[in-house]
């Protein structure tokens, strides 16, 4: 975990969650632990299931079977407006007859606090997301990026025991989904709450939560820190899906294969004989080569992609291997032009081919 | 080329004004010449303004014309009663509907514009005896003897007007994400009652009171059903009062007709104001701006 705060934080724990939608399992037995404090993104292709956590969570959704416990209390058959969790939506969902202001009061106002506590509790509220010049607009008067801090606002002020978002940046342009992601998790960082956040841009759940969750036809593949997730996916769609995965076959002896001609350390769980390496493309090494014995690929097609590089090629085996390079790099290498490629050793996943 | 689109274009523009000038007359003329008639001496042809003095007396109406004012304020009863148990009625389930089982919603919209294929002859020979039997049933039971009541007849008014409420509260609730809406205020901890009263209504306001208009205009101008069911609301008192004062009736009409082209024309003034497209919103706006 990195560094999560515990203090305004509760466990949450959701055991063997079950629901079917029309006979399609939407959550298969899900089982989740998050720590007080801690920041959990789950993350998944649409119809993965993990929404349906999130609102099975929210009390929105009622499993079919399974428990739900908040800070060792069964919450499972508890209705949403008592569950005391803040929600941020996909949507945008701003009360369009109530000011920015009154809307983060409404909360407040439920809880029966007197206007001077709501008002002082709203303007800090408001302050903490940067839109206190802000809190006599009404939602129409606001931009999107606006309207989900208002939000975010809105369901930090009740105090929640958990923080829910469900994918809250999906609607919003790359940029202002950059900074809101960074404010978002600063902002939780700052007041301690448990966070789920649900979101199907694994470059956002990476950058902002102490764990990410994989999520695939209503399970939880794999919980890991981002870091541990990328670089030892334990499943091939966990490999698949978080990152680019170069896929070389090759033969696996005991806790290594060989792979374009090098050896590559194999993670826990790999499967041994004749196996298919899920190689990173900043495992791999390029370089130029002048003699035709070195090759052992052709490049297809270099980019540039700002901060590195991105370069194509066909091994002599005709396998695809994606290599990533530096920005200064990507010239030197021309479609058509002969490369070596070989592993520079980073542990990697081999399935059974 | 040019020539022949000017010409074109003359032409539809003649086309136009000729289609505008007849509608205005199909609706105008009739109007014109009921104000002709009440503002007419039937002696002398002269031109008086005497019938028209009458209608705004109050209290002379209320001697002279007393069926006048029983049928105009039973209407006005009727209304009211007719606007509340439809708003009671469908608000709360086409908003159920959208957030609970919208594969319903069809069917809950044939059902509301099913009136609109019913002639008032068959809901009144339908909803008679239903009523009737109601009402015997009220009466053993709880002793409430309540045959006469306008309640049945504003039950059968909600009848008509709900194909028309429903499409203006259709309309209200399909321009916000209720569901949305009603998730948020609920996490936030807000009961349904609270969902409905402080989230939904508040942002179906044009919506209601377009609802509400459109009931109000259809009862006070319904004549059909409270003739069959021997009831005295404005447009029978209207017609009973044509045989003996035909001038002081077509006043009468005219009247309950500007009110509710008024009424119809304030909707236009009411709905959307939040989106800022109504007259009302720009009139705000324009307010907003000048300086103080």
């Amino acid at each position: 975990m990195t560094g999560h705060s515990t203090e305004a934080g509760v466990a949450v724990q959701l055991t063997d969650l079950r629901r079917t939608y029309s006979g399609v399992n939407a959550l298969d037995g899900m089982t989740l632990h998050i720590e007080p404090g801690e920041f959990v993104a789950l993350l998944g292709p649409s119809g993965c299931g993990k929404t349906t956590a999130l609102r099975c969570l929210a009390g929105l959704e009622d499993p079919d079977s399974g428990t739900i416990t908040v800070a060792g209390k069964d919450i499972t058959a508890i209705p949403t407006n008592k569950r005391d969790m803040g929600m941020v939506f996909q949507a945008y969902s701003l009360f369009p007859h109530l000011t920015a202001r009154q809307n983060v009061e409404f909360g407040l106002e439920l809880r029966g606090q007197d206007k001077a506590r709501r008002r002082a509790r709203a303007g800090d509220m408001l302050d903490l997301v940067g839109l206190s010049a802000h809190a006599d607009k009404f939602a129409h008067q606001m931009s999107g990026g606006q309207q989900q801090r208002v939000a975010l606002a809105r369901a930090l002020a009740i105090e929640p025991q958990v923080l829910l978002l469900d994918e809250p940046l999906s609607a919003l342009d790359a940029k202002v989904r950059t900074q809101l992601r960074d404010e978002i998790r600063r902002i939780q960082l700052e007041v301690g709450t448990t966070t789920l956040f649900v979101t199907h841009d694994q470059e956002e759940a990476l950058a902002v939560a102490d764990r990410v969750g994989v999520m695939s036809v209503g399970r939880l593949e794999q919980i890991a820190p981002p870091a541990e997730l990328y670089s030892a996916p334990r499943t091939p769609f966990v490999a698949d899906f978080v990152g680019t995965t170069n896929r070389v076959a090759s033969r696996a002896n005991g806790a290594t294969a060989d792979v374009l001609g090098g050896p590559v350390p194999l993670l826990e769980g790999s499967a041994q004989g004749d196996v298919v390496v899920l190689l990173r493309p900043e495992s791999v090494r390029i370089t130029p080569v002048v003699d035709e014995e070195s090759a052992n690929a052709t490049v297809v097609s270099a980019s540039f992609l700002g901060g590195h590089g991105r370069v194509v090629t066909r091994t002599d085996a005709d396998e695809q291997v994606v290599v990533q390079v530096g920005n200064t790099e990507v010239t030197m290498y021309a479609a058509g032009s002969r490369v070596r490629l070989s592993p520079r050793g980073d542990a990697a996943l081999a399935v059974a081919r | 080329m040019s020539g022949r689109s000017a010409s074109l274009a003359r032409r539809q523009r003649r086309f136009r004004w000729v289609v505008i000038t007849l509608v205005v007359a199909f609706f105008v003329l009739p109007l014109l010449g009921a104000l002709e008639f009440t503002t007419r001496e039937l002696r002398t042809g002269a031109r008086t303004g005497a019938t028209w003095a009458t209608l705004v007396d109050v209290n002379k109406v209320s001697t002279d014309y007393p069926a006048l004012k029983e049928g105009f304020l039973y209407s006005i009863g009727l209304s009211l009663i007719t606007v509340l148990i439809m708003l009671a009625l469908l608000v709360p389930t086409m908003t159920w509907v959208r957030l609970r089982v919208p594969g319903m919603s069809r069917t809950i919209e044939f059902i509301c514009l099913l009136p609109l294929t019913v002639p008032a002859i068959v809901l009144v020979v339908g909803l008679a005896p239903v009523y009737s039997w109601l009402s015997a049933w009220l009466t053993y039971f709880f002793g409430a003897d309540i045959g006469e009541s306008t309640l049945w007849l504003g039950l059968a008014y909600v009848v008509l007007v709900l194909p028309y409420a429903y499409r203006a509260l259709d309309a209200g609730l399909r321009s916000i994400d209720v569901r949305t809406l009603s998730e948020a205020a609920r996490s936030l901890g807000a009961s349904w009652a609270t969902v409905m009263w402080r989230v939904v209504l508040p942002n179906l306001r044009g919506a209601v009171l377009s609802s509400a208009f459109l009931a109000v205009a259809l009862v006070l101008g319904e004549f059909t059903i409270a003739s069959l069911f021997s009831r005295n609301n404005l447009q029978v008192a209207m017609f009973l009062l044509g045989k003996s004062d035909a001038q002081i009736s077509v006043a009468v009409g005219l009247a309950s007709l500007v009110f509710a082209f008024l009424v119809l024309f304030a909707m236009s003034f009411v709905g959307n104001t939040r989106s800022g497209t109504s007259p009302l919103s720009r009139w705000r706006g324009r307010l907003r701006k000048e300086p103080s």
